[in-house]
């Protein structure tokens, strides 16, 4: 079956300076040669450290920035030969779920006039069923239609989220892109929000682009993962092959970096050195090798590609077939000392019944309970 | 689990509605400034509407026997060098200065907010072109501009209101630019561009209503200006044509008795302080009641 979206060697550079006539003297090369493909009904996350570049790519995957090379895909049509009315259209097809929904909702319309918005814009539902499917959505995302008078400011950052997802729903699109959708949230909230993405994913159909830099979250939530650095896939597995065997050295110095809720876990923290390098002026080769353990001559001159095993497991690293088994990344059980495995035990048991909806911390972290 | 969340929405559901624009207005009328200001100004906006009901005389009927008396019962303000009565002309007078700095603002704002949006939304080289012609209408000193307007356009309150709207416009753009180059990168925006808004419907529906409490402060200070402005075109001849009444043209008659009859240049000056105070008043009230960072 073909992908939903894909995207094939996007590339996107913002003019950094600019000479005394306007024209651009320099880069930030934001997105340098992405691909990547999302099915119907699937979770693809991208992850990644601040500034590798995952909102640029997933507004660059609604046309909400224009590429300045490559091609994008959506149901096999080409959405950069849309014309700006074909564009708008497409629009009712995928949508953004954002960051901070402070920012996200328009100060000066109720929730109502929000959600009423995109059905009035894509001529979805005749005047007269508006409100009717404007309650609609509310339930939905597990809130009392009555708030459809109400204004923005008058709710707290999860219902807010709440509302922008509805908002993202209204259109009843194929696809979702969320970006960091539950990193300005609560703790508590966060588990909510996840959740709900998942009803609705469930019960909908929708794919999902999930940008995060929140390993737990992903392992939670993604089927696939595609891990950026500095405007690159570097590589992309399905979550479980990925957590369990990390083979970039660069997914593995993230995975080490995931707190685990056992104080004398063993495992071996691999700490990155040096800058994360400017991506003014990234560096030649792979452009993790300035900061990489197992760097080689190679690695400075040639820009590895991504290349995908039998299973789909796909790395752009020269050495990974000669790097060591990601086993020490991965925590082994620690000590508990045996009053405080009772403790932990205890503690597990009387939170079974209520968590089990919500994202359970400690088996989103990799191996802990194993 | 979305049940979770539902007893606390439900909870906070029985607070009163409240809408951005009723909070301002609460906030304003908590400000005492602001709402001396508003009275003054309400006062004087129903003198200039009922005038011909309140006046105690006709403001254009002159009387040989009565020329340049001090106040007294009769006349409570005096009367003016062709024996016309001051409190009438200040009360007709109403009508031109009041309807100038409304006029005036008008025409400002309606060239000056969509260019200021245009420019400011579109970017690139409309906002250019647009931006270095603002710049050059600023360069020249804003009474300075009317008065060339309106002397090129010929002495008429019509012609002077035309003048100073225009010479008004530039401030306009320039605010209305500005704040939507700070509103236009909000995630809101982004989110009405990604489900399919058009262009000019983000620019009015999402941007403008967004832009507004600080149109809203200029304008009302904006108007206090063209009220100065329109005093000092009528002033030198240029605004409002005698025998009609205006603040301005009364002061201008007045200069040449300041000395033998004081009160003829007392009572219109005296009206465009009240009007142009009060106005500021209103608009530094309006600027601290829409700010969102104060509570």
């Amino acid at each position: 079956m073909t992908a939903l979206l894909e995207a094939d060697g996007l590339v996107k550079r913002f003019p950094a300076t600019r000479s005394l006539f306007g024209r651009p003297t320099a880069f930030v090369r934001a997105v340098e040669s992405v691909s990547f493909s999302v099915k119907a009904g699937e979770t693809l996350a991208l992850v990644g450290e601040s500034g590798c570049g995952k909102s640029t790519v997933s507004r660059l995957a609604l046309r909400l920035i224009e590429p300045d090379a490559g091609a994008i895909r959506f149901e096999g049509r080409d959405l950069l030969a849309l014309t700006a009315t074909e564009l708008r259209a497409f629009r009712r097809k995928a949508q953004l779920i954002f960051q901070d929904p402070y920012a996200s909702l328009n100060p000066r319309m109720t929730v109502g006039q929000v959600l009423a918005e995109p059905l009035a814009l894509h001529n979805l539902v005749p005047a007269s069923a508006r409100r009717e499917r404007v309650e609609q959505i509310l339930r939905m995302v597990g809130l009392e239609p009555r708030v459809a008078r109400r204004y923005p400011h008058e709710f707290s950052g999860g219902q807010r989220q709440r509302i922008a997802i509805a908002r993202a729903l209204a259109v009843e699109p194929k696809l979702i892109i969320c970006d960091e959708p539950v990193s300005a949230l609560d703790v508590s909230i966060r588990s909510q929000i996840l959740n709900l993405l998942r009803d609705l994913q469930q019960r909908l159909g929708l794919a999902y682009i999930f940008v995060s830099h929140d390993l737990a979250v992903v392992k939670h939530i993604a089927d696939r993962v595609a891990v950026m650095n500095l405007g690159q896939i570097v590589e992309t597995a399905a979550t479980d092959a990925l957590f369990a065997a990390p083979r970039h050295p660069y997914t593995r110095a993230l995975l080490s970096a995931i707190p685990v809720p056992k104080p004398q876990a063993k495992r071996s923290r691999i700490v990155l050195q040096g800058e994360l390098p400017s991506a003014l002026n990234p560096p030649t080769g792979c452009r993790f090798h300035s900061r990489c353990a197992y760097v080689v001559e190679r690695c400075r001159v040639e820009g590895p590609a991504l290349i995908a095993d039998s299973t789909g497991h796909a790395t752009a690293c020269h050495r990974v077939a000669e790097l060591p088994p990601a086993d020490a990344v991965v925590p082994h059980d620690g000590g508990f000392s045996p009053a405080l495995e009772k403790l932990v035990a205890a503690f597990s048991l009387s939170t079974e019944g209520p968590a089990r909806g919500g994202v359970d911390i400690v088996s989103a972290s990799p191996r802990a309970g194993a | 689990m979305s049940d979770a969340a539902l007893p606390a929405i439900a909870a906070g559901a029985d607070e009163t509605l409240e809408s951005p624009a009723r909070r301002a207005l609460r906030r304003l009328l908590k400000r005492k400034g602001a709402v001396a200001g508003l009275v003054v100004v309400a006062a004087f906006i129903l003198l200039a509407l009922l005038a011909p009901l309140v006046s105690p005389y006709d403001p254009v009927a002159t009387s040989w026997t009565l020329v340049r008396k001090p106040p007294s019962p009769p006349h409570w303000f005096g009367t003016d060098e062709l024996g016309r009565d001051i409190l009438a002309r200040v009360i007709y007078g109403a009508r031109a200065s009041l309807l100038a700095g409304l006029i005036s603002v008008t025409i400002a704002m309606s060239i000056g907010v969509p260019l200021g949006l245009l420019a400011g939304y579109r970017g690139g080289f409309i906002d250019a072109l647009i931006s270095r012609i603002t710049d050059a209408m600023l360069a020249c000193p804003f009474l300075i501009l009317a008065i060339a307007l309106a002397a090129f356009l010929g002495p008429s309150l019509g012609n002077a209101m035309i003048a100073i709207g225009v010479s008004a416009t530039p401030v306009f753009i320039r605010l209305t630019r500005a704040q939507v180059m700070g509103v236009k990168v909000e995630d809101y925006v982004e989110a009405a561009r990604s489900i399919g808004n058009p262009p000019w419907r983000i620019a009015v529906m999402h941007i403008l209503p967004n832009i507004l409490p600080a149109l809203l402060v200029q304008a009302t200070l904006s108007i206090a200006a063209a009220i100065i402005a329109e005093a000092a075109l009528s002033f030198l001849g240029l605004g409002q044509q005698p025998p009609a009444p205006s603040w301005g043209s009364m002061l201008n008659a007045a200069q040449r008795f300041l000395t033998n009859a004081p009160w003829m240049a007392v009572w219109p000056g005296l009206a465009i302080f009240l009007v142009v105070l009060s106005l500021n008043l209103v608009g530094d009230g309006l600027r601290d009641a829409l700010d969102p960072r104060e509570r």
